[in-house]
């Protein structure tokens, strides 16, 4: 964040008379934590209606009406299965092994927050502009993989279990994959900083990184839905065969924290397929862009949210082996070769 | 101030999960002990400065390493009471070895001396923080000077990975085994027949 909103917020009378009494370095925490709060409450707010919009879409495509009944259209439905887990009673399996059981939601949840700190919603509007971002949001969603892997050993099920392996096996090696196609845009960005890969697509959707890199696009939206355990790829919890795979042993607000980070991981790729491959903040015509920068990338994660739940409608579930044969012998194969192909191009081009 | 503060604090958290690794009794928790102290260690990157080995310390270890460590830590079906048991047998062995190691530390760090100009050696080639970000700066070392040295241990690597491909592969004959290429090419002019039949006759 950039230091004049800092200025602007310090000598403001209120924050004087609130905090006038504390040492400069709590007063800069302090506006830290109200800057982590606007990011996360209306991130948890997206994500109580995102379920709400993830079932409406489902419903829509195969003619049922979805939630209807609570609150207007059912908008508060996300709101009462809320309190619902809330109220329930958290059951702690006996055999399970108590402490990791309960560390494991919780670790989901945060990991799927703290990627959010280094989104740029407009230039210079991010909370925290570290010139590796791009890796670190990479780091912390390979962290993810551990709150399933704990989950399901600490449940001590055998479902949990086979859902936990199963995930860990997937969210690895679909990162590869990720990894490389990320590469083949870094190649010609030249920087790992979020805030550069955007601006790098300034000046109108011409410019943007979906239409030179839209193989590199379509492996990293199917990488994306394999790293977020959405269907067609949500063996983890392949409810036919594994019940609710890792899941199965929870109950009230730790079933809760599992979903709550699940659908932040889903809004966090759609955040960043927007900002690697569409532009960001940018709008797509210059005549649009008096449309505030977060307003557009807004927009541009509910459409790739969209296109999440089109996609879990309408596909089959895949089997478990040719999930790993899409990973390893087709997407890690063809991004490699990407890789070189595209660093070919871009120095053929001088462009880099 | 902060700084030093955090640094403490990821110090502490490393020496404390390093001890609880060989302290803990199930393996599981010390995997995830030793994740611990991964991560506090990248904590520790980061305040050096050094971001990008950060990083690349959280997604190659934590994200995959310590992965496959538990993996293989989860599957195993180990008796603890048995394991205990050989604890006194084991101990003559294992603090020789320990000694001998602490004592070669002693000798190694008691002896240690730089090489006198090896201090601008080192720091020669790290352009100022505010001119390179050392993403770019390790990149520029690592893809020029260093080169051979860079490809050499991605060969050796190479090398690992195919040696333990070949040595836990087995090929078993007789195994059924799916063949996309033939299930995608396969037409139905292959598979269907169209045959007139007559009535009140067979094919």
């Amino acid at each position: 964040m950039d230091s004049g909103v800092y200025q602007i917020f310090r000598d403001l009378w209120l924050v004087d008379l609130i905090l006038g009494w504390l040492p400069e370095w709590a007063i800069y925490g302090s506006w830290i934590i109200l800057l982590i709060l606007a990011i996360v409450l209306p991130l948890l707010l997206a994500v109580a209606f995102s379920v709400y919009f993830d079932r409406k879409i489902w419903a829509a495509m195969q003619m049922r009406r979805g939630p209807n009944v609570v609150g207007p259209f059912g908008l508060l439905q996300s709101f009462a299965d809320g309190l619902k887990l809330f109220l329930k009673e958290t059951i702690i399996p006996s055999g399970a092994n108590k402490g990791i059981f309960i560390l494991a939601p919780m670790i989901t949840f945060t990991l799927a927050l703290i990627a959010w700190a280094v989104i740029p919603w407009d230039l210079g509007l991010v909370l925290s502009d570290i010139n590796v971002g791009i890796l670190y949001i990479f780091a912390i969603s390979s962290l993810g993989v551990y709150g399933i892997i704990m989950s399901g050993w600490a449940s001590n099920s055998r479902y949990a279990f086979l859902g936990s392996l199963r995930s860990a096996a997937q969210m690895v090696s679909y990162e590869v994959s990720i990894g490389f196609v990320l590469i083949t845009l870094l190649v010609k960005v030249g920087s790992l900083n979020l805030t550069d890969i955007v601006l790098a697509q300034s000046g109108g959707f011409w410019n943007w990184h979906f239409i030179f890199w839209f193989p590199m696009f379509v492996i990293f939206f199917i990488s994306a839905l394999a790293e977020t355990n959405r269907p067609p790829f949500d063996l983890p919890e392949a409810e036919a065969e594994l019940v609710a795979g890792y899941q199965v042993e929870y109950s009230s607000m730790a079933f809760a924290l599992f979903f709550l980070g699940e659908y932040a991981n889903i809004l966090l790729m759609c955040a960043l397929m927007a900002i690697l491959f569409f532009g960001g903040w940018y709008a797509p015509f210059a005549f649009l862009e008096f449309i505030p920068g977060p307003l557009w990338l807004i927009a541009k994660i509910s459409f790739f949210f969209f296109v999440f739940a089109w996609v879990k409608a309408s596909v089959p579930r895949y089997r478990y082996d040719q999930l790993m044969r899409l990973g390893w012998k087709v997407f890690l194969p063809l991004s490699l070769f990407a890789v070189m192909a595209y660093s070919g191009i871009l120095v053929a081009m001088g462009k880099v | 101030m902060i700084d030093v503060i955090a640094f403490y604090l990821f110090a502490t958290v490393v020496i404390a999960a390093g001890v609880m690794v060989i302290a803990s009794r199930n393996p599981v928790h010390s995997v995830l002990w030793l994740i611990l102290a991964f991560f506090s260690a990248a904590g520790l990157f980061v305040l050096l400065g050094a971001e990008f080995i950060a990083m690349i310390l959280l997604i190659v270890y934590v994200g995959a390493v310590a992965v496959l460590f538990l993996f293989v830590v989860m599957m195993l079906d180990i008796n603890f009471s048995e394991l205990r048991g050989g604890f006194l047998k084991y101990l003559p062995i294992g603090a020789t070895i320990g000694l001998i190691l602490l004592a070669e530390l002693v000798l190694i760090v008691g002896t240690w001396q730089s090489a006198p100009g090896s201090g601008e050696a080192v720091s020669a080639p790290t352009p100022p923080l505010l001119e390179q970000d050392n993403t770019s700066a390790l990149g520029a070392l690592i893809y020029t000077d260093y080169i051979y040295a860079f490809q050499a241990a991605g060969l050796i690597l190479l090398v690992a990975m195919i040696g333990a491909i070949v040595l836990t592969h087995r090929s078993r004959p007789g195994i059924k085994r799916q063949v996309i290429a033939d299930q995608v090419s396969r037409r139905r002019e292959d598979a269907f027949e169209i045959k007139k039949v007559e009535t009140g006759e067979g094919i």
